[in-house]
């Protein structure tokens, strides 16, 4: 057995759609361009492809890495590539960069055709089941009728359930990492705490900041910095970084002195270098909209009926934005529909972030999963 | 995969076409067989991080649960058959167990070693804790948590009105008609739900 290896040397490409898109909230979309990324080769039957389904913060830089950027990692990049368990020696893998995006997917950043000028604040509210439906139109631009799996996690895990619903025939198996049906109450007030710190920001300008040369930093700052409390575990958090004094004692200031005050300070700085503040606030909507058993009174069993996919869920023992309990939800549902669904639940100390991470029992059962995947 | 003399007993009582529980599936060999031989629908429960593994190598839907704390999330009567084949002998709560698989299932299948075979009341003579084919941990290293017997496994169906709709005795294979407590090594019942 050879050992894992990255995929290499990476291109995005990018994909142009002229046909307007209807989004669910009933704006159109007269024109975007998708911008993605393929690792492995597709096979003569067009069988083996494999889409992975970016979160929050993440993009279609999936694997690998740039020519000119040795660094830039895909956020993924452990679970994808030869010999990793999405093997691209067997798959088709494809990450793309969902529609509001600030990677070079159209999104508030981009040009309004209308105005010449950036979308901003207009830039049409977008869903998860939007992002699922240009995800289709993007497939069917690659040949790709079906996938072999739609694979995400968190954020991303709820457009591969999406993509059960909206087209459950496209969609041989669907793996829902620690992920849910809906959010929570209390997950949607972290979205909107994240949020008013981005539009109370005074450089905002009511999201028309590019035109003003500036960007709301400090309120993206913020929102990640919030968020990063929300991936972790309590746990994790004092085992990282504990109650450490940075001079040692306390020295009565509000420069950093904790440990974590250095962390999350640094982490909020470096989002906010290369995020757009508009597509956070975006994504974060989309977040609190999905829920797919809305439109059935509230009962996620009659919402998944439609799913005929194969499914695998898992979730992570400490990770409390998407507990385990929200993929358990999720795993009855499926049940009650006599659909084929495992269901694992890792013992991790990590919190959220566990499902980007490499432990062994994790990624050995998505290898054994995808290795029972027919091509 | 595991294949245990057991598993012929069960498929017998499996009409074709079932929607079947396995709690405690272990690498998921019997809803294989089942899967193979009866064309059931087949869901296995485990908790053990290895095992559940094998079950997702062998393509085996295989639910993580923890089995003690019962089987909430599960809708009533929503399986034909709910198996536990040579688990119930590991698990704390028994008679809540017992109770949740004929909730969620129309009868219960369970097999478990008989600690009243004659060779273990033999080796308990002589002063040792048993070891055998059907208990082959030490003391030490059991994952067995209770031991019973036959007569004591009819006696709490009895008490908790759990009807006995069939139940095999076997030693080595063998089937055993006659004083099965005392020469049978494994039991395998058939349960209905208390009338």
């Amino acid at each position: 057995m050879t050992q894992p290896q990255s995929v290499g040397v990476v291109v995005a490409q990018s994909a142009r759609f002229t046909e307007p898109l209807t989004l669910r909230s009933g704006d159109l979309l007269p024109e975007y361009e998708l911008v993605y990324e393929t690792y492995g080769e597709l096979n003569a039957a067009r069988s083996n492809a494999v889409l992975v389904c970016h979160a929050l913060s993440g993009s279609h830089h999936v694997a690998g890495h740039y020519a000119d950027e040795a660094g830039n990692v895909g956020w993924w990049d452990n679970l994808v590539g030869p010999g990793k368990p999405i093997d691209t020696r067997r798959f088709f893998v494809i990450g793309v960069n969902n529609l509001g995006g600030c990677y070079g997917t159209s999104g508030p950043g981009s040009l309004n055709p209308a105005t010449g000028k950036p979308w901003g604040a207009d830039f049409p509210f977008v869903t998860v089941e939007d992002w699922v439906a240009a995800q289709a139109r993007l497939a069917d631009r690659l040949g790709i009728e079906r996938f072999a799996a739609v694979i995400g996690g968190s954020l991303g895990g709820m457009q591969a359930l999406s993509w059960t619903l909206q087209y459950p025939e496209r969609v041989a198996h669907a793996l829902l990492i620690a992920s849910a049906p809906k959010l929570t109450a209390q997950n949607i007030a972290f979205n909107e705490v994240a949020r008013q710190a981005i539009l109370s920001d005074p450089e905002f300008h009511g999201g028309h900041y590019y035109e003003q040369g500036v960007v709301p930093a400090r309120g993206l700052k913020l929102a990640r910095m919030l968020g990063h409390i929300t991936y972790l575990s309590d746990d994790a958090m004092a085992d990282k970084f504990g109650r450490t004094l940075r001079h040692g004692k306390a020295v009565y200031s509000y420069d950093v002195e904790f440990e974590i005050e250095s962390y999350l300070r640094y982490q909020g700085d470096k989002f906010a270098g290369y995020f757009d503040a508009n597509t956070y606030l975006l994504t974060t909507k989309a977040l609190d909209y999905f829920d797919p058993a809305f439109e059935h009174g509230g009962l996620l069993a009659p919402a998944l009926a439609r799913a005929t996919a194969n499914f695998l869920v898992v979730s992570f023992t400490t990770d409390w934005r998407f507990s385990p309990a929200r993929s358990r939800e999720i795993v009855y549902a499926l049940l009650h529909n006599r659909r084929n669904v495992s269901y694992a639940e890792i013992d991790s100390d990590a919190g959220h972030d566990s499902f980007l991470l490499d432990d062994a029992h994790y990624h050995a059962l998505l290898a054994g999963y995808f290795d029972r995947i027919e091509v | 995969m595991s294949y245990r003399h057991d598993y012929e007993v069960i498929t017998q009582w499996i009409a074709p076409g079932e929607k079947v529980l396995d709690l405690g599936c272990g690498d998921g060999g019997l809803l294989k067989h089942l899967g193979e031989v009866r064309g059931v629908q087949g869901y296995g429960v485990e908790n053990d991080a290895d095992k559940l593994l094998a079950c997702i190598r062998n393509g085996i839907n295989v639910i993580q649960m923890d089995m003690e704390k019962g089987l909430a999330g599960f809708e009533d009567g929503f399986f034909d058959h709910v198996i536990m084949s040579l688990s119930l002998q590991a698990m704390h709560n028994t008679q809540g167990i017992l109770s949740e698989m004929l909730r969620v299932g129309h009868e219960a299948v369970v097999s478990f070693p008989n600690f009243g075979y004659w060779r273990h009341r033999q080796s308990i003579l002589n002063g040792r804790m048993p070891v055998s084919e059907s208990l082959p941990h030490q003391w030490f290293n059991t994952p067995n948590v209770r031991f019973f017997t036959i007569a004591d496994f009819d006696a709490l169906c009895d008490m908790n009105g759990i009807i006995v709709r069939e139940r095999l005795a076997f030693d080595d294979g063998r089937l055993i008609l006659d004083e099965p407590n005392f020469l049978a090594s494994v039991a395998v019942y058939r349960l209905g739900r208390p009338a």
